[in-house]
């Protein structure tokens, strides 16, 4: 789960990382007030889930509190559009009004898990700023790396190395480590799948400020960080997700093709469309219904693709193990007599209780599309987009 | 897959809840040894003539399991496998998705001191047809007795990979799922040594996945086996996710895409297949122009 970046300041900020002083405005009016008590020059960020919000015109300066409130009439209401949101965009409620710093130079800091170390690292470099990937890919000595033991924790003589690597030496030594430890402590307490400063700016007045912050909390940990999991935003996500995830469906996503895919296992998900493309259709969407063996959750998952207009045709693809065909069976028949699938549908079951789940389709009487092997059923469901 | 479960193999089942139960029959029914069921508070109590223990300490105490297939709910799954390991069972299969990944980071530093080799999480499990011998989830009806090893990250697309293998007369010495979650217990590198050391195997598919390097990892020892890989990466059409930050590309850089990873295997000696569908014939024009049938 993403957080918003006032959200990670305020998270960030009780661990003991210095962000800059500011509050999150929902009206233009909260803007202004915000603005006046900091006094001096502001700047107005949309809040989005999105990188690259400077470029969309997510991002104003303002001189004083009059300018702070037109930046954020401006800003609030905005369909946000940045190279990741899609020409769609992503709709702004609020904007953080944050004092303006005059900052000398800018660093990189995060903590993430690094997967085939098998546990989490903690990655700093002096070349902060938006193209930290270049940077890595080009000059990788330029990134330094440090990974977080499960027995020892995050060591002191760590800190001490990511910040002397990237030039926070003399006076900004202490606050440096105390700032990489608190980034740590907060990205392990609330069980982080990302934990990103960039840029963490030294200012001309010689301290560290986190100027951006990123979080996201991983959704596995969410039974142990209800107050966390509440600052959830759904409006940053695609309504169509949102269903699918209270329907017990975590991986929804929305493509651009005409074939809606239902499909168990998020590996045979990814085959089915790597399949669609090589008969050369598209997909309209990604769903791993994965071990959600209720009749609900399949007939949830049809109606979010019956009721997708770019729908031309769907494809169900089952290899039951734990999921059980007779079930999906069932959820096939219900979503199709509730008027909820209206497209032709290509059905391939395989797996647990296969017999039955063939038997529950031929007795229903509803004319479907029977495959046998995911070739020949991405083959017709190519076919049935006509 | 004889090294990690065979017919002498004695499996208790940790969560021996709904599925934990429907999956011991199944397992009992092809055959294998499924001695013990583990709920705590329930110990001395019979489940469908399946005993019940508190603890798999007594599971192994009483009844010499061996191997133990875990089912318990993500919350508690890191608890359970500790408690496996702990017990010295030497091989654990966590069939449970959903478990947080600084979970999994604890139980992996515990299990590198332990003599515990783990399967998964969030994996399909274990199973090695000549032997009968079931620690998992899949469908045994797919699976012919025969000299193929599968490996894959996905559950579902093991079951795929085996029933092509299957319709086309050629069996399985074995298939392993090592799990889809970002911190694993065994990984694919490990898994093909097993079917290297495996003297049932003759060639091994090799299931990966877009994303991490774990493919890369796998594919460098593909370079120092005697057995042919065939292998196939998901996900080449996948479009890349809205993902947030930088840190995870700083990490993996362009490996994580299917390009890399089919480059990299291919280098390495692998057969690599562009389609899904094609993974089963192509392994048995590889088996021919080996000699290996």
């Amino acid at each position: 789960m993403k957080l918003h970046e006032y959200q990670a300041k305020e998270l960030l900020a009780r661990y003991g990382v210095p962000v800059p002083k500011g509050r999150v405005a929902r009206t233009p009016a909260e803007a202004e007030a915000i603005a006046k008590e900091l006094g001096g020059g502001v700047v107005v960020k949309a809040q989005a889930h999105t990188g690259g919000r400077g470029k969309g015109g997510g991002v104003k300066l303002a001189k004083n509190p009059a300018e702070a409130k037109a930046a954020a009439a401006q800003i609030i209401g905005m369909q946000l559009v940045t190279a990741q949101t899609g020409p769609q965009g992503l709709r702004v409620a609020s904007v953080l009004v944050e004092e303006q710093v005059a900052i000398d130079r800018e660093l990189y800091l995060s903590v993430t898990i690094d997967n085939s170390a098998g546990m989490p690292v903690v990655i700093a470099s002096a070349a902060g700023g938006m193209d930290i990937e270049q940077v890595a890919e080009e000059t990788p000595e330029q990134i330094f790396r440090q990974h977080v033991h499960p027995s020892t924790g995050f060591m002191p003589y760590q800190a001490r190395a990511l910040a002397f690597a990237t030039g926070l030496t003399g006076d900004l030594m202490r606050p440096a480590t105390d700032l990489i430890a608190a980034l740590v402590r907060a990205f392990q307490e609330s069980d982080g799948s990302l934990a990103e400063i960039n840029p963490l700016a030294v200012t001309k007045d010689g301290k560290l400020l986190a100027a951006d912050a990123k979080f996201s909390v991983d959704d596995n940990a969410d039974f142990r960080h209800e107050p966390l999991m509440a600052l959830r935003d759904t409006t940053q996500e695609d309504p169509r997700e949102v269903e699918a995830r209270a329907a017990g469906i975590e991986n929804y996503v929305k493509l651009d093709g005409n074939i809606g895919c239902l499909v168990n296992g998020a590996g045979l998900a990814m085959a089915t469309m790597d399949a669609i493309k090589f008969e050369g259709g598209q997909p309209a969407n990604f769903l791993d219904i994965g071990t959600a063996n209720s009749v609900d959750a399949v007939v949830t998952a049809l109606k979010i693709i019956g009721a997708d207009p770019d729908v031309k045709a769907v494809l169900v693809n089952i290899f039951g193990g734990l999921a059980r065909t007779d079930i999906i069976a069932d959820g096939v028949v219900a979503a199709i007599r509730e008027g909820y699938v209206k497209q032709p549908t290509v059905v391939r079951l395989a797996g647990t209780n296969v017999g039955e789940g063939l038997r529950i389709l031929d007795e229903s009487g509803i004319d479907l599309v029977r495959a046998d092997g995911f070739a020949e059923a991405a083959r017709k469901a190519v076919q049935a987009t006509g | 897959m004889a090294v990690l479960l065979n017919r002498e193999s004695r499996v208790v089942i940790q969560g021996f809840g709904a599925a934990g139960q429907r999956e011991a029959h199944t397992s009992r029914a092809y055959g294998t040894q499924v001695v013990a069921g583990v709920t705590p508070g329930r110990g001395g109590q019979e489940i469908d003539g399946f005993p019940i223990r508190n603890t798999v300490r007594q599971a192994v105490d009483e009844f010499g399991a061996n191997v133990s297939l875990i089912f318990v709910p993500a919350p508690f799954a890191a608890d359970a496998i500790v408690e496996a390991a702990d017990a010295g069972v030497p091989v654990a299969i966590c069939i449970t998705e959903g478990i947080p990944p600084l979970d999994m980071v604890k139980v992996k530093a515990y299990l590198r001191a332990s003599g515990t080799i783990l399967i998964g999480p969030n994996c399909p499990g274990v199973i090695s047809p000549s032997e009968r011998a079931r620690a998992g989830i899949m469908p045994p009806d797919v699976y012919l007795e025969g000299s193929v090893g599968v490996i894959s990250r996905s559950g579902t697309l093991v079951y795929e990979t085996v029933d092509q293998l299957t319709r086309l007369g050629v069996g399985q010495s074995g298939s392993v799922g090592v799990g889809g979650d970002p911190i694993i217990g065994t990984s694919q590198r490990e898994a093909l040594a097993l079917f290297e050391a495996d003297d049932e195997t003759a060639a091994v598919v090799l299931i990966g996945e877009i994303g991490g390097t774990a493919e890369q990892e796998a594919a460098d020892y593909i370079r120092q086996m005697s057995k042919p890989v065939v292998a196939f990466i998901a996900g080449a059409t996948a479009p890349t996710g809205r993902r947030m930050g930088h840190a995870g590309a700083i990490i993996a850089g362009k490996a994580g895409t299917a390009q890399a990873k089919q480059t990299a295997l291919m280098n390495a000696g692998a057969t690599v297949v562009q389609s899904p569908s094609l993974i089963g014939e192509t392994m048995q024009r590889v088996l021919k122009e080996r000699g290996l049938t």
